[in-house]
């Protein structure tokens, strides 16, 4: 008898404890997989696409000066990211510097370089074996590229005067005319 | 035509499935046992049609058909036949390809069992493996196609499809990738099998749990049938990450055998519930308690193995062990909340149903202590759990990136696995039921003796390290309990049946061979921990640049820098091989030669050790640089790892203990029989 | 120059405020008994860095391109450079600590192989001693209700053999 009773009791109090336990485990599931479902849509999604706007950088430059996009409006901004032991990116190097001498006296063009998980004395290295004028800067805390959610070096995104990214090049440009006819395709009115 | 075939081989086979599916769940609603029939055969039919599937690739990975996208990306011409076979496993399509064939050679082997007793679960049972094995199909099917072949297209644009796209040239290689080199070792042959059937096997206990909990049917009989399952599963889980280990011991070079790796922790994982289950089931046995905790932990088993699975295939972590990145993250994400939210939903449905009938009585009793024991494991998985999860977490949240690596997770479980070393001590000595720290004092003082005399050894031996000695005496504990066990079962033995001691024993571990063979790879988790800890708390290293005929030294070893060959080999690499003589204590004992290999067709490296083992430790030596043409000077990693060796030689006693465990054994409805009719039984004896 | 910028990121507050942190995770280890073991090891460095002061700061800096691989046995390029700096680095006299935290500066907090305790990070040091102490609490929860129906369950428990011994003998018996 007095263990029925007992088991009454148990059992009411057990009836009411899993009502918030459910809850708790269905949320704390939905919540799971809503994470795993983020964490695999970052994955799933490649860099910035064609049409987006141009994500607010700072890019601290060798010289020490602070570079912003928005320093530029009305430009065509080339960003290219390289990283002094990433051979491909050695490839399109010249030829990302002579597009540069090409575009810089007409002044619609900006070019910016950065360095992907670089250390300084090779950065510089590099910037000087290649002779390469235009700003160059270390991706401190590798915000930028996180911003620019890029898959690897070399990779080139070039934004037309309104900052809104027209073209991604993964991997190097096969050749200068390539380079100058696709800056000159956004720089045209 | 050969890919067509084993293509085609695995359409059928789906279908094969989705039939079976469809004929299991008519024939459960409308209780027509005909359609349950047909979905069985169904199930067994799909054996051997992924079989044929798979000696389709095997066929194809030997002749080197690198028309085919697979064959060109993980064989080569210059790769010897084992490796061309094992190929199999070593790239994405592949071994998802084996992984459903194991899942079917499973099913079968399940199918194929006595079902009479228990036929409501059957159709269950059917649907959730063959749910299961449907998913993997259609991965292969539709995104990893292990038979695709290449294409050219006009524009030299190369392609890979199944058929032909229109005005496209087959695209034919004279030579493949190669396998990735670092896939090229014995422990390579082994490793992913074992875990896949570690894995494969684990949906069984998972069916059974399920179909025990859609068809009510909750008193302990789906432990009586899963629990030999789980243990070989379980048994193939631990063969896997052993061998994992001892692979990245030998080939990643880092001097380690176990780097808290996601793609590591998330194989750990699963490994972690199981054994919860294995301990916590024979609670439920014992004394009818927690079945709602075991029916929870199988569920959590294998939903962890379901997650562990996508963490390495999605592309969602990074990680040296993981698959480049995929296509079949989306597909995957919706199995896994498929698996998730069913599995959850029936456990909640039928949670009431899973109330036990006794209470827990004695903080002291096993029961208690074996609780315990589940809540150390869980503790150990929380924080596998979340020092994964949570990179994911704070990119998701605060869009950083962090690591969380090899010291948090030590840190963290260290003192946990330490626990259960004590546990383990402890709980042989605990009684069911009723059990009060008097009559436990009693018990344990003889082993702690052993614990005392560890302790001392190691003090004279020179360990100062309170956790090493912690350790060492937690582990002398463990073996006076294991070896008081053997040698008091033994004694009563002796004592009512007037057998030999040997005798004795070995029937006493025969007649009961879980319980024995759990003592087994009690004492081989012990060996383990004596090489863990050897290594984790008493691990040097040193790096240093000499020049032929200079000399590192080391822990009172003397490395020697003789020599440096570089030549190239038939197989396409250039090896890069030192010769290192080794003295300890003056004596010349060894020629090492580190070495490392440079394979042209992947352009990648790899670095292979010089290693002297012996019982009272390693000397692991990576040749890390040397001077390009002279090879005057080389740079040399030295690692000494104390003890490791009784890491795997704690294995191999583990493996056989768990062997011991899951081999048949009369006992269950057939125990109860033999109980009945004891006189009958002892006389076959 | 831009080391000189760095240097100014690395101002004394900067470290200060470090330092309190590990203060802080001191208190907190205490306090759950001894879940985290530390270690902290602080050195002078010596003129000439030798391989191994290097890889002693190497083993516990993860490069973000090098999956989860220390920086001391990474073998790519990146790694070598990195090798590198933190050997001009100790040349110049900077601490293990200060170089650690010039990484940190360089590439984000994901080179430190354990997420540096402060703000949402500190979950991952919280959450997995709080749900095993929510398992420690259910357990003495099972067992205290219980003593409630100890009486009940004094029945069946006679019924159990008291002593090891005898059980195992029984168990024999049975056979």
């Amino acid at each position: 008898m007095a263990s029925q009773s007992n088991e009454k009791t148990e059992q009411t109090t057990r009836r009411g404890k899993p009502r918030w336990g459910r809850l708790v485990v269905w949320l704390g599931l939905v919540v799971f997989l809503i994470i795993l479902g983020f964490g695999l849509m970052r994955t799933q999604q490649g860099p910035i696409t064609i049409g987006e706007k141009a994500p607010d950088i700072t890019l601290t430059t060798f010289d020490g000066q602070e570079i912003r996009m928005t320093d530029f409006p009305g430009k065509v901004v080339v960003v290219n990211f390289w990283a002094s032991w990433c051979k491909p990116c050695e490839q399109e190097a010249a030829d990302l510097e002579a597009a540069w001498q090409y575009f810089k006296p007409g002044g619609e063009v900006v070019f910016l370089g950065v360095a992907y998980v670089d250390t300084e004395p090779e950065a510089r290295a590099y910037i000087e074996k290649f002779g390469i004028s235009y700003p160059n800067g270390l991706d401190l805390g590798t915000r930028i590229s996180q911003n620019f959610r890029i898959s690897g070096v070399p990779e080139t995104y070039v934004f037309d005067r309104d900052h809104v990214l027209q073209f991604v090049q993964i991997g190097p440009f096969q050749s200068l005319s390539q380079l100058k006819s696709v800056i000159d395709t956004y720089l045209a009115p | 035509m050969l890919a067509n075939l084993g293509y085609g081989a695995l359409i059928i086979a789906l279908m094969v499935c989705i039939y079976g599916i469809g004929a299991a769940l008519y024939g459960v609603i409308r209780e027509k046992n005909v359609w349950v029939n047909s979905a069985r055969n169904a199930m067994l039919l799909t054996a051997p049609l992924i079989t044929l599937s798979v000696v389709a690739i095997v066929i194809l990975l030997i002749d080197g058909n690198y028309e085919l996208d697979y064959v060109a990306s993980v064989t080569s011409n210059s790769m010897p036949l084992y490796l061309k076979i094992t190929a199999l496993w070593g790239g994405q399509a592949g071994s998802l390809v084996f992984w459903s064939w194991l899942m079917s050679l499973f099913a079968s082997a399940v199918t194929l069992r006595r079902w009479d007793r228990d036929r409501e679960f059957l159709p269950w049972v059917i649907i959730i493996v063959l749910v299961t094995l449907t998913f993997f199909l259609c991965l292969n099917i539709f995104l990893e196609n292990p038979f695709a072949r290449l294409w050219q297209m006009s524009g030299g644009l190369i392609v890979k499809s199944m058929l032909p796209p229109s005005g496209a040239m087959l695209y034919m290689q004279s030579d493949g990738n190669g396998l990735n080199p670092l896939l090229r070792h014995f422990g390579m042959i082994f490793h992913p099998p074992m875990l896949y059937l570690g894995f494969v096997s684990f949906v069984i206990p998972f069916a059974f749990a399920l179909a025990a909990l859609i068809t009510g049917r909750t008193d302990d009989r789906w432990i009586r049938i899963t629990r030999r399952w789980t243990l070989v599963a379980w048994l193939f889980l631990s063969l896997g990450l052993v061998l994992g280990s001892r692979w990245a011991y030998d080939v990643l070079g880092w001097g380690g055998y176990w780097g808290w790796d996601a793609v590591e922790i998330s194989a750990l994982m699963p490994w972690l519930s199981g054994t919860a289950f294995l301990h916590s089931i024979i609670i439920q046995e014992k004394r009818n308690m927690l079945k709602q905790w075991n029916m929870a932990l199988i569920i959590l088993t294998y939903d962890l193995v379901i997650f562990a699975t996508f963490l390495t295939r999605s592309g969602v972590l990074s990680s040296v062990h993981a698959f480049a990145q995929s296509a079949i993250g989306p597909l995957f994400f919706a199995f896994i909340a498929l698996t998730f939210l069913v599995s959850i939903a029936l456990l909640m449905h039928r949670w009431n149903d899973l109330k036990s009938d006794s209470h827990m009585t004695s903080l002291f009793s096993r029961e208690a202590l074996f609780l315990l024991n589940n809540l150390l494991f869980m503790g150990i998985l929380v924080v596998c759990f979340w020092g994964v999860i949570f990179p994911l977490l704070s990119e998701v949240f605060t869009g950083q990136k962090v690591t969380v690596g090899p010291p948090y997770y030590k840190a963290a479980s260290g003192p946990l696995f330490a626990g259960l070393l004590l546990l383990m001590g402890v709980a042989p000595l605990a009684a069911w039921g009723r059990s009060t720290y008097k009559t436990l004092g009693r018990a344990i003082w003889k082993p702690a003796i052993f614990a005392i005399i560890g302790i001392g050894w190691a003090i004279v031996e020179g360990v100062k390290n309170p956790w090493a000695l912690l350790g060492f005496g937690l582990c002398a504990l463990v073996t006076g309990v294991i070896v008081e066990e053997f040698w008091r079962g033994a004694r009563a033995r002796q004592r009512t049946k007037g057998e030999n001691f040997v005798l004795a024993l070995w029937r006493l571990a025969g007649r009961n061979r879980r319980r024995y063979g759990g003592y087994i790879i009690h004492l081989g988790v012990v060996f383990m921990a004596l090489g863990i800890i050897g290594i984790e708390l008493f691990q040097t290293n040193t790096q240093a640049t000499i020049a032929q005929g200079e000399q590192i030294t080391l822990d009172g070893y003397v490395l020697k820098y003789e020599k440096l060959s570089i030549f190239d080999t038939e197989d396409r690499r250039n090896i890069a091989r030192a010769v290192v003589h080794v003295y300890k204590d003056g004596r010349f004992v060894q020629e090492l030669y580190p070495r490392r290999d440079f394979y042209y067709e992947s352009q990648q490296q790899m670095t292979i050790p010089g290693v002297r083992s012996t019982w009272e430790d390693d000397l692991y030596i990576i040749l890390v640089e040397w001077e390009p043409v002279s090879a005057e000077s080389a740079t040399f990693k030295v690692f000494r790892n104390p003890l490791i060796n009784w890491l795997w030689f704690g294995a191999i006693i583990f493996m056989l203990g768990a062997l011991a465990a899951a081999l048949p054994e009369k006992e269950g409805i057939v125990q109860i029989r033999q109980v009945k009719h004891s006189e009958y039984s002892t006389a076959k004896v | 120059m831009f080391v000189k910028h760095l240097l100014h990121i690395l101002s004394e507050e900067n470290r200060f405020s470090r330092m309190r942190q590990i203060s802080h995770i001191c208190g907190f280890l205490i306090a759950i008994m001894l879940f985290f073991v530390f270690e902290a090891g602080a050195q002078s460095p010596p003129p000439t860095p030798s391989d191994d002061e290097i890889n002693a700061i190497a083993s516990e800096l993860y490069c973000p391109v090098c999956e989860n691989v220390p920086l001391d046995v990474c073998g790519t390029q990146a790694c070598e450079q990195w090798r590198g700096v933190i050997r001009d680095k100790l040349m110049e006299g900077w601490s293990n600590e200060e170089i650690k935290q010039y990484f940190v500066e360089l590439y984000g907090d994901r080179v430190l192989a354990t997420p540096p305790a402060k703000g949402f990070n500190w979950l991952v040091y919280l959450v997995p001693p709080l749900v095993i102490l929510a398992g420690v609490y259910w357990m003495v929860q099972l067992f205290s209700r219980r003593k409630k129906t100890v009486s009940q369950s004094e029945a069946t428990i006679n019924l159990e053999q008291e002593e090891y011994i005898s059980r195992l003998e029984e168990e024999l018996k049975k056979r």
